[in-house]
């Protein structure tokens, strides 16, 4: 659509000089966005290829970080890890979303405070992975946890539960529920955006039509917000499948229990900068970028077939 | 009747579920907001949701174990230089890019897109391995210097001024002889400032919880942010034996955050919503 106004090459050169003030504005952007952004990119790529510590010598070694990649057993144990992690977190992450976003748009009920939950629920994002991994390592604590106490105080258990240091799954269920405490608020936020993005004339239309409450939330509202839903989830996806920081922490910066919260990101912290395989932990960098692109192709996918 | 006292049942009970799901939003931050002001003793022999006494007994471990104030204004400058760089510059180039035709303006708007749904992690190694060439490791160029170039910042202003900033409001100053560089700071930004606060806002945020790029960056102690001292508290015997003192340390990173979102959250929370409709 801008091809029609833009001018053809040989007027370029009579243009008036102002417009050149555009590419003037754009320099300092396009300098950094070359240097931190882009060249990074690419020399990851480059050294993927590579035999390098991370410092001194390196040497080509053609696809061998590649294949050695695929058959090591710790960086596909801890994928499956993330996936686990990330499962318990989108589930409950967009289900409340999901929920709440029901609750406060349903006709009958008329919710209101819509201001003050929105922000109490969106509060948890805020505050540094840091602190929230430190605050919940401390909290669930097997003898002085606060949470332990409580739930003993209630007779909601009768022993101490082992949170963090005990089995795998109760390990990693921890991290995804705390996962979806962080991050269910701003989905929650997204989906309310996506319904108000929604053309108010269509549930009149509905109303008028005498579809009930239910139907105009499945006929309407639901296939409408499918491309907020996806974008929530595939956004998720996305930084899910990079998790790091609140299983590096919690765990003391050692994956404990067992190798339970070792994620993929967290495998290739630890090779490029504690084991300095910088090449490696590259071409560990590239296979992971190539499994989300294809999770998200497959997400995409699913998501338009229903529109049919 | 029936039916109303059904209806106003169920919306009792939606309410009290609405206000359960807050209390758990809530309440890690109210236990550790408690918990800085207890004894370790206290701490370890029962939880409590009222303050006890021992603050000042706390932040005496704390100061004498960790330089916090130096950390907190580590964090403090490079938010700053952060939230100023995303924001001139991000608004410089948005401006560049909606009112300018020039040769590349498409070039680098879908390089810009296409990046943006490159994963960080993909840039992190090459990244580190560039500021070592550049020898900035330890520096605090790598964690500022990168904010100039902002593409879902520069993105949404775009979308932005486009929507809000009308051609011929240009024309005037251009007949009176302007410099285009005076009319963006004179009359394009001024009109900007609600749509750059709202990036401006997450751009701090994001800058002062950023952990594993300091912690990847910085050696010397004196220079560590916030979080890095945090994540490192571990280390620190006289503390972790002192939970109190703990909570301590993470209600101090914690607190600034939060009072900052009791004023912003209107800004905050719009920048979310225009976050998903842009896509």
């Amino acid at each position: 659509m801008t091809k029609a106004a833009r001018p053809s090459r040989e007027k370029w050169s009579g243009m008036r000089r102002r417009e050149l003030y555009g590419l003037l504005f754009c320099m300092p952007f396009v300098i950094a966005f070359l240097v931190f952004s882009v060249y990074p990119v690419f020399r990851t790529l480059q050294m993927s290829f590579m035999n390098y510590k991370g410092f001194g010598k390196e040497t080509f070694v053609g696809f061998a970080n590649y294949i050695r990649a695929f058959k090591d057993p710790l960086y596909w144990d801890a994928f499956v890890n993330t996936l686990k992690m990330w499962g318990v977190n989108i589930v409950l992450q967009l289900g409340l979303a999901l929920l709440l976003t029901i609750a406060f748009n349903d006709m009958k009920y008329r919710i209101r405070g819509l201001g003050f939950f929105r922000a109490v629920y969106y509060l948890p994002n805020l505050i540094a992975c840091t602190s929230v991994a430190f605050l919940f390592k401390t909290l669930l604590d097997w003898k002085f946890g606060s949470v332990n106490q409580i739930l003993l105080s209630l007779h909601l258990i009768g022993a101490p539960v082992n949170w963090l240091t005990g089995k795998d799954a109760t390990a990693q269920i921890v991290v995804g529920v705390v996962g979806a405490w962080m991050w269910f608020g701003n989905s929650f936020i997204m989906l309310m955006a996506g319904v108000q993005g929604i053309n108010t004339s269509y549930f009149e239309a509905a109303t008028i039509d005498g579809a009930n409450r239910w139907q105009i939330f499945a006929r309407i509202t639901m296939p409408l917000l499918r491309p907020v839903m996806l974008y929530v989830a595939v956004t998720s996806l996305i930084g899910g499948l990079q998790l790091f920081d609140i299983p590096y922490l919690i765990s003391g910066t050692e994956g404990k229990p067992g190798r339970a919260l070792y994620t993929a990101v967290f495998y290739l912290y630890t090779t490029a900068f504690k084991n300095n395989q910088m090449g490696y932990a590259a071409a560990l960098a590239f296979v992971l970028f190539m499994i989300i692109a294809v999770f998200c192709a497959i997400a995409f996918k699913l998501m338009n077939r229903k529109e049919d | 009747m029936s039916e109303r006292m059904k209806t106003n049942f169920f919306r009792a009970l939606l309410y009290f579920a609405l206000i359960f799901l807050a209390v758990i939003c809530f309440i890690p931050f109210w236990l550790m907001l408690i918990n800085s002001t207890r004894s370790g003793n206290e701490i370890m022999t029962g939880f409590s949701l009222l303050p006890s006494n021992s603050l000042m007994k706390n932040w005496e471990v704390v100061s004498t174990n960790m330089s916090l104030g130096r950390g907190f204004a580590n964090s403090l400058l490079l938010a700053v230089l952060n939230t100023v760089l995303v924001s001139y510059f991000s608004a410089l180039t948005a401006y560049g890019l909606a009112f300018y035709r020039f040769p590349g303006a498409n070039v680098i708007f879908t390089v810009m897109l296409v990046f943006m749904m490159v994963p960080a992690q993909l840039s992190m190694l090459g990244f580190y391995d560039l500021t070592n060439k550049m020898r900035m490791i330890d520096t605090y160029w790598p964690l500022f210097l990168p904010s100039i170039a902002s593409p879902a910042t520069v993105f949404f202003l775009r979308q932005y001024t486009i929507s809000i900033l009308p051609r011929s409001v240009l024309e005037a100053p251009r007949i009176d002889g302007a410099g285009e560089l005076t009319i963006f700071h004179k009359i394009v930004m001024p009109v900007m400032v609600p749509g750059i606060a709202t990036m401006a806002i997450g751009a701090f945020i994001g800058s002062w919880n950023n952990y594993l790029l300091p912690m990847l960056i910085i050696n010397t102690p004196a220079k560590r942010t916030l979080p890095v001292m945090v994540a490192e508290l571990s280390a620190v015997r006289d503390i972790t034996t002192n939970l109190g003192a703990t909570y301590l340390v993470v209600a101090i990173s914690v607190v600034p955050i939060m009072i900052a979102f009791c004023f912003f959250s209107k800004h905050i929370i719009s920048g979310i919503g225009a976050g998903a409709m842009k896509e």
